[in-house]
């Protein structure tokens, strides 16, 4: 299975590096072609299935100094369960005191069930090639997997969390840094393209929906399962702001307020995403 | 003198009525400006939290100058024509012309200038020289297919707006700060900032206003 899966991914790899590499008068049509057909192949086999696949190896895994899987990790609705959890995330944890989201949750059950220190949880956040996956990306896969089909549904009934969203909203509007970027700068009008990839509007239940149901998704020009924390971490970088910290509140804030916005969507990820 | 006037009742009501319904108006309307700014308060102290410095962005760049602040403030709103004013006429007055005045470079060099994505990300090397991506945003030559629509169309610039002083003059501010003439906009101030040296603005320019560029083909 993976060998044909593979095989595809290289195929595809190829023709896009083609088109590329054909030098900048690659006529507009020939690349979105291009990019469709591709994205058309992969959905039979989408390679986030194999991160989906190691994640939920490790679930039941006995893991850290403790022996302790994620089967006593709570998510919001009991102790190792993950059907529908990630569709109704980020919510409020009284036993941690804080508003998390998927990946902040799972380093806690690392950290408070498994033994491991904070460092230790966090050492690959994100993956950097075939050679060092990230088990955080593989978990965040698997448990967003057993979310597919179910409709997003994060609650802003507990004022921490209605406070994260307010928060988030409002940074989504922050201008700083020496391009004056603002998440809003890229995401707040229709139809827009940052060279040719369309950038979804966030500030609509529409784009908001697109966008964050798809997430986490295998990103075709990394070869990698990328994370919702991926995504804010890299957009943060190209807005020349300095390193967003892996499940820092600013970043369960912004994902508060995209989640929520994408709220009544059926959720269908992990996508697959060039 | 204790028993109160008809009168007086009649006005305490009232005013006790006006005091609930503007207690009510303020529960059911938008947040005040003062929620709005105790809500950016926590906003900054968050943000200032959430980051770490890396490569060459350290945390002074969460710090926002008056234009990012006010663009930040309204960006969920109207600008007021007040602040829009302000900001343009700030903006204005802090473009800088080259000392020597020549605002026309190499085009070639310019077309360099607007491919290249490269500069003052964590991840970019600090010691080569920055990029200004025009085309992430902007059509410019027509050979270039891959561009993007988050600014307006610039093929034709010079041969449109005609090869005068004034072109050339207005093309250099605006590459220095777009601020001065569209507040609030989403371009980089590429000289105010720092991202363009004098000579990459110059061949911008020249990309842009030279007869010969391939943008006024």
């Amino acid at each position: 299975m993976p060998s044909i899966r593979s095989l595809r991914l290289i195929t595809g790899a190829v023709a896009i590096g083609a088109a590329l590499l054909a030098g900048p008068v690659v006529a507009q049509t020939t690349l979105e072609n291009a990019s469709a057909k591709y994205r058309q192949d992969l959905a039979e086999g989408n390679p986030a299935d194999l991160w989906v696949a190691r994640g939920q190896e490790m679930w039941t895994q006995p893991r850290g100094p403790k022996k302790v899987s994620f089967e006593s990790c709570d998510l919001g609705q009991g102790p190792g369960v993950v059907k529908g959890a990630y569709a109704t995330l980020p919510r409020y944890f009284p036993d941690a005191g804080r508003v998390m989201d998927l990946e902040t949750r799972l380093v806690w059950c690392m950290v408070n069930q498994q033994g491991y220190t904070h460092a230790e949880a966090t050492k690959l956040t994100f993956g950097n090639g075939s050679r060092h996956r990230s088990d955080l990306e593989a978990l965040t896969a698997y448990v967003a997997k057993e979310s597919d089909g179910v409709k997003m549904n994060v609650s802003l009934a507990d004022p921490h969390v209605k406070e994260m969203y307010d928060i988030g909203k409002k940074a989504f509007f922050y201008h700083a840094g020496t391009h004056d970027f603002a998440c809003a700068t890229c995401h707040a009008s229709d139809d827009l393209r940052i060279r040719l990839q369309y950038l979804p509007n966030l500030t609509k239940p529409a784009g908001a929906q697109k966008a964050y149901t798809t997430w986490p998704a295998y990103r075709v020009a990394q070869g990698e399962t990328r994370s919702f924390q991926w995504r804010l971490h890299d957009c943060f970088r190209q807005q020349r702001f300095p390193d967003l910290i892996y499940g820092s509140d600013l970043s369960i804030a912004l994902t508060t307020y995209l989640a929520a916005s994408a709220n009544g969507a059926v959720y269908v990820g992990p996508g697959i995403k060039l | 003198m204790t028993t109160r006037s008809p009168v007086t009742t009649l006005v305490r009501g009232a005013v006790a009525g006006l005091a609930i319904a503007a207690a009510l108006y303020g529960c059911a309307s938008a947040p005040t400006a003062q929620d709005d700014a105790a809500l950016t308060a926590r906003t900054i102290a968050m943000m200032k939290a959430s980051f770490r410095p890396k490569g060459q962005a350290g945390m002074d760049r969460l710090d926002q100058d008056e234009t990012q602040r006010l663009c930040s403030q309204y960006a969920e709103g109207k600008l007021p024509e007040s602040v829009v004013k302000k900001i343009e006429q700030e903006n204005l007055a802090a473009v800088k012309y080259p000392a020597d005045g020549t605002l026309v470079g190499d085009w070639k060099a310019g077309e360099k200038v607007a491919e290249l994505g490269r500069g003052m990300q964590f991840s970019d090397d600090p010691k080569k020289p920055n990029g200004a991506n025009c085309y992430a945003c902007h059509q410019l030559s027509p050979k270039q297919e891959a561009y993007g629509t988050i600014g307006p169309s610039l093929y034709q610039f010079g041969k449109k707006r005609g090869y005068t002083d004034q072109t050339r003059t207005y093309a250099w501010a605006k590459v220095y700060d777009a601020e001065a003439f569209s507040a609030c906009t989403n371009m980089p101030r590429f000289g105010q900032h720092h991202i363009l040296t004098e000579q990459q603005i110059r061949d911008v320019v020249a990309l842009l206003v030279d007869p010969a560029s391939p943008v006024n083909q």
